[in-house]
């Protein structure tokens, strides 16, 4: 049986890459995801945890680091944050076009200009396209039991693709929470070794990465599309079975609220905690509320969302990143683009609230919610709490 | 810091022993005459098939790799342009780690190649990180003084007054307008135990300084000299000789610097003058004889300097302990 102790979030994600036995950690610093690697540098350094620690001179070099790893079998592990992510970024699509099993926390972070190094989703909405998975935590036990199921889900035969797990920088990663620690034994049945289908063998000679000409490339990716796509089961299998085995059961989309309700939020990461709280005041008040949890991000699990907001009139979608110049945040697009053309398509407001660590209350997420219903927040998007000074 | 470092356990390649092995295979799509592909060849013969090779994105990934084809026998991975060394890296590492844990039974050499842009432009971040930290690979600069893969555009490496695509010469330009940046005494400077310059014209030298250069544990650099017809307008059977013409002119001096001790491993007593090695290309046909007799003074107090690294990084001669009986 685990343990439940009083731990930082950014340490109990350490402790999950710890109880994986990584056989590679290539990081390099940035605010906030620095305690998770310090950490790791930690176990490594006293014998805790038997890995390569590799302290690289830059993200891009993280990733290109891993990703070498990777390729030479080793199950491997970084993590990153905002300014990082985005220089790692060009090596992000080479990792899922090799169909590596990377595991990689983004503790989510804004970025530049001007520079703020507090939470919001811009850096993990940058790399939107990449074909990673992507999930979000909620909250510590979250963070780490999703990191124990990323190894899993990205070592998949039937996947092979590298995964994020989404943590809210400082919200979540720097927070001392309770958190329940599994034993090595119990995750050590639940994680086997892995197990590369290629690797760099003298043994077996094999080239990775070579050119893809035109005759070749669009079918190269289509097998990456149907990889990511096909990899929704998988996660639904994996979290099915880490529920079973640990009694802490994870959906692709969770739900709160008035079942059935007219009017949903929609939200991700850890915004969504301040959203249950003012939806329960809400339903306790007597109005029609509820509230849509989207976790995997990437895919996007259509049918358990179009599910799970069966019958809303009026979903209200809170984006914590903002794509200027675009119709709309990119969560309100995706679920726009899902909805589109079909008969029971709720009205879609967007908010997009939370930018550069900017909190969001109980408070205000119950003032959203009378303006949405009352019609006040028209047109495509409304940031939120914009001061008169910065408008 | 000057240190000794043991060359003694390498094995030496002579003209007897030569490996017939090849591990780059004919058929591959470079063009005529072009020496990075014959150092590249030459560099895996030394090295053997116990060796993992890493490749940054240039010619030598492109003409070697396209799929469903591939001219490698050995395990081989590109990743991208400027990365090479950190992905080597990364390689090193695991391998480290599985033959710890038991999961390796023998673990690999690991090769890392980049031309000149992806190691005096682009790469050198990752290359100075990865030297720093000391994994143990070896690194080789297959260096044709240009970006050869994108059409001949200047680079650091690109000597000065030659004439490329981005250092067209005009009325207002003699062509490159800097010198050469000296990759092999910046890696030097990172205190690695081996460093190096190859010539494949030297091809016995160039073989050896590869097997010396996986025989030290940490890495070692070797900066290896090609020519490249396209690029240079030169003829392309007589890339070997401006390979050698660049040696034997000075331009191009072949050394290694082993533990910080600078050996100038190829002599150049009756020094070739740089006209005799820029009349066989064209990129340096537009330079007068005022901008060539600059390039001879600055080449031969490269030269000079180099002598004098040798003179001053050698070991000290052995003296004999006094003796103290009286």
């Amino acid at each position: 049986m685990g343990k439940r102790v009083g731990l930082e979030v950014s340490l109990a994600v350490a402790e999950a890459v710890k109880l994986a036995n990584v056989d590679v950690v290539s990081a390099y610093p940035i605010t906030p995801q620095t305690h998770i690697v310090e950490e790791l540098s930690i176990y490594v350094a006293n014998g805790e945890l038997d890995a390569e620690f590799i302290p690289v001179e830059s993200e891009h070099s993280a990733m290109s680091a891993a990703l070498g790893a990777a390729t030479a079998g080793a199950r491997v592990y970084t993590a990153t944050a905002s300014q990082g992510l985005a220089l790692m970024h060009e090596i992000l699509f080479i990792v899922s076009g090799m169909r590596m099993p990377l595991v990689m926390t983004v503790a989510n972070r804004a970025l530049s200009a001007p520079i703020s190094i507090w939470n919001d989703h811009g850096d993990i909405m940058a790399e939107r396209d990449i074909g990673w998975v992507q999930i979000f935590a909620e909250n510590g036990q979250e963070a780490l039991d999703l990191t124990l199921c990323a190894f899993k889900i990205a070592e998949d035969k039937r996947v092979l693709l590298p995964m994020i797990v989404n943590i809210d920088g400082f919200t979540l990663s720097h927070v001392i929470e309770p958190v329940i620690i599994p034993d090595h034994a119990e995750v050590d049945a639940f994680l086997p070794p892995y197990t590369p289908v290629l690797r760099l063998d003298t043994e077996n000679p094999v080239t990775f990465g070579p050119v893809g000409v035109p005759e070749m490339y669009t079918e190269a990716r289509k097998q990456l599309e149907q990889a990511i796509i096909g990899s929704k089961p998988v996660v639904e299998e994996v979290l099915d079975g880490f529920g079973a085995a640990f009694d802490r059961h994870y959906k692709l989309v969770e739900q709160n609220g008035k079942p059935g309700a007219k009017t949903r939020f929609v939200t991700m990461g850890s915004l969504g905690e301040t959203c249950m709280t003012a939806v329960d005041e809400l339903v306790a008040e007597g109005q029609d509320a509820g509230q849509t949890r989207i976790r995997l991000w990437r895919p996007f699990p259509e049918e358990e969302f179009l599910a799970a907001c069966a019958g809303a009139e009026r979903l209200v979608v809170i984006d914590r990143a903002l794509s200027p110049g675009a119709v709309c945040g990119p969560v309100a697009s995706e679920l726009k683009s899902l909805f589109y053309g079909r008969p029971d398509a709720p009205e879609i407001v967007n908010l997009v609230a939370g930018l550069g660590g900017r909190d969001v209350t109980v408070r205000e997420f119950k003032e959203m919610f009378a303006m949405a219903v009352s019609g006040k927040l028209s047109g495509n998007y409304t940031m939120w709490g914009v001061e008169s000074h910065a408008s | 810091m000057l240190r000794d470092v043991d060359l003694s356990g390498y094995e030496k390649i002579t003209a007897k022993n030569i490996p017939w092995e090849k591990f780059i295979t004919s058929g591959h799509r470079a063009c005529q005459g072009c020496a990075e592909v014959l150092a590249m060849g030459m560099v895996m013969k030394a090295a053997g098939p116990e060796t993992i090779v890493c490749n940054a994105t240039g010619c030598m990934e492109i003409i070697t790799s396209p799929f469903p084809q591939s001219a490698w026998s050995v395990p081989w991975l590109h990743v991208a342009f400027e990365n090479v060394a950190a992905v080597a890296s990364g390689v090193e590492s695991a391998n480290r780690a599985l033959e710890r844990k038991g999961k390796l039974k023998k673990r690999p050499k690991v090769i890392a190649f980049a031309g000149d842009g992806g190691t005096a432009d682009i790469g050198m971040q990752a290359l100075s990180g990865a030297l720093e930290r000391g994994h143990d690979f070896v690194y080789v600069c297959l260096d044709n003084e240009a970006y050869m893969n994108t059409g001949i555009q200047r680079s650091s490496s690109t000597p000065y007054g030659a004439m490329t695509t981005t250092s067209p010469p005009g009325r207002k330009s003699i062509g490159q307008h800097t010198w050469k940046k000296n990759m092999a005494m910046i890696a030097a400077a990172h205190e690695i135990p081996y460093v190096a310059t190859a010539s494949p014209a030297y091809h016995l030298d160039l073989m050896n300084k590869v097997r010396k250069a996986l025989t030290v544990e940490g890495p070692a650099y070797l900066h290896i000299f090609a020519t490249c017809p396209t690029g240079w307008r030169s003829d392309p059977a007589k890339s070997v000789e401006l390979c050698r013409l660049a040696v034997q002119s000075k331009v191009f001096p072949l050394y290694e610097v082993v533990g910080g001790r600078y050996i100038i491993t190829q002599k150049v007593k009756k020094p070739k003058p740089v006209t005799e090695y820029f009349k066989l290309q064209r990129r340096f046909r537009h330079l007068t004889p005022d901008s060539v007799e600059y390039i001879q003074k600055r080449v031969e107090e490269e030269y000079a300097r180099l002598e004098a690294f040798e003179k001053a990084t050698a070991p000290l001669e052995e003296v004999s302990e006094p003796s103290t009986e009286s």
